[in-house]
């Protein structure tokens, strides 16, 4: 019996909700997985804060051009069609509303939307980003995670403790335990891992499930 | 007009101490390093320039570029999203020690304030940063019922770019993804000094393919083959080379 899903499957299923032709941004790290599996006869189409729209995969080791690189350093390759372009293109491309998916990591979800995830707090040395550019411009803002953290709390809260990165921002959670929608406020349960059960849920999520009629088994292939 | 100077030393002789300088380059994708080591150069020599600010959009990898200016005691303040890098130690133990100075900035937000600077547009509003610890003591304004906040413009005593081709005007084409800032940072500078790796006769440059017009700079560097920062780091460089170095991947 499955007890979590594994990073890849929770990318598995984010990707199954692009849309053939969307313009879509992952984050740094984890996000990044979701383009491994776009579903077939479906293309997106990739953009990265630094320049580039229509990237693909890594190149093979040794075969790097450290001119074309992703927002996390790492080298690209180019798909027939993309474009380079300057920062300020680039975030107006963000900030514009012309992107229709953005998918990042969290600390912390709240349930009226509220997303932490570029500071866990004074200590050490801050750094942002292009985060707080990406929640306030796509369309569709997305989050991918673990349902709790490393030891056991919440991710999903009433309200975020940790310094925000947007305000009211996350509209889906993909978590390892389950898919929910952010409405009016409130987290709204969609998917579920069919071996929970919804005290258990309940019991792992920071703030209050609200249970439409029909929750859909959350269901991942093995990868 | 001929933008052209003959060499690096002369290309960072006239940036002073205390100057503003914005320097191009996402990671090294971009990083005008020949620029940079000339100007390190130049304050090993001289002492001078020092008490630097320093815009760009990380603070240093490893031992070389950037980072080799902060190692050197050359920087006063970064201005930057994402201090972070592979090898961020050199930056990471002057700002803990209370060295340096950071004022950290949204990625977009950074690239719009250059713009702007360049552009003449004094202050702008956008959604980014909102409700969040970086949008404390700036003006927020709401209009067609969603909150923004004001940011203002960022302008340069100098920029230092990297570029592919430029023409004696000062006409620029970059390589692949090592625009990002570059061509707004040449806006918004009162002088732009580019390498360019490969310097042209006016016409050289398909006018349809100029990416940063001559307008915006003011002298162009030919630096025939650049070296990559990624590629030093992988190699282990450090600027001076004060180490024995492997061979340059």
């Amino acid at each position: 019996m499955t007890t979590k899903l594994s990073n890849a499957q929770i990318a598995w299923r984010a990707a199954q909700d692009i849309a053939d032709g969307a313009y879509v941004n992952l984050g740094i790290g984890f996000p990044e997985m979701v383009a491994k599996f776009q579903p077939p006869g479906r293309q997106a189409v990739f953009h990265t804060e630094n320049g580039v729209l229509g990237f693909g995969e890594a190149p093979p080791a040794g075969e790097e051009d450290w001119d074309l690189i992703n927002a996390g350093k790492k080298a690209i390759t180019l798909k027939p069609g993309a474009a380079f372009f300057h920062h300020a293109d680039s975030f107006a491309m963000v900030r514009g509303g012309h992107l229709d998916v953005a998918i990042l990591g969290a600390y912390q979800v709240a349930q009226n939307g509220d997303l932490a995830n570029w500071s866990t707090g004074p200590k050490g040395v801050p750094a942002v980003g292009g985060a707080m550019d990406l929640v306030h411009g796509a369309k569709r803002v997305a989050v991918i995670t673990d349902h709790v953290t490393k030891d056991g709390k919440p991710k999903l809260v009433k309200a975020c403790t940790l310094p925000l990165t947007g305000v009211g921002c996350v509209t889906r959670v993909y978590t390892s335990l389950a898919v929910v929608d952010i409405q009016d406020g409130r987290f709204v349960l969609r998917e579920k891992l069919p071996s929970l059960s919804l005290d258990e849920l309940q019991a792992l999520t920071g703030a209050e499930l609200v249970l439409p009629d029909h929750i859909a088994d959350l269901i991942a292939p093995e990868l | 007009m001929d933008k052209r100077i003959p060499n690096l030393a002369e290309a960072v002789a006239g940036i002073p101490d205390d100057a503003t300088v914005m320097i191009g380059g996402f990671g090294g994708s971009g990083a005008p390093i020949e620029l940079i080591h000339a100007l390190i150069d130049r304050y090993l020599a001289t002492g001078s320039p020092g008490n630097l600010t320093v815009i760009n959009n990380n603070a240093g990898n490893g031992h070389v570029g950037i980072a080799a200016m902060i190692e050197q005691g050359m920087v006063r303040k970064m201005v930057c999203s994402f201090p972070r890098s592979a090898d961020p130690r050199v930056f990471t133990d002057k700002y803990l020690a209370g060295e340096i100075e950071l004022e950290l900035v949204p990625q977009g937000t950074l690239a719009e304030r250059i713009r702007a600077g360049g552009a003449g547009i004094p202050a702008f509003y956008t959604p980014t940063s909102y409700g969040t610890d970086l949008a404390k003591g700036k003006p927020v304004a709401e209009f067609d019922g969603r909150p923004y906040v004001q940011e203002r413009w960022l302008k340069a005593d100098f920029a230092l770019i990297k570029a592919e081709l430029g023409d004696h005007y000062g006409n620029l084409t970059y390589r692949m993804a090592a625009r990002n800032f570059s061509p707004l940072m040449a806006m918004a500078a009162a002088r732009t000094i580019a390498q360019v790796t490969q310097a042209v006769a006016p016409g050289g440059i398909d006018p349809e393919t100029v990416v940063t017009p001559g307008i915006f700079v003011s002298g162009i560097v030919e630096v025939a083959n650049p070296a990559q920062e990624e590629a030093l780091n992988r190699a282990d460089a450090a600027y001076p080379p004060t180490r024995p170095q492997k061979v340059q991947a």
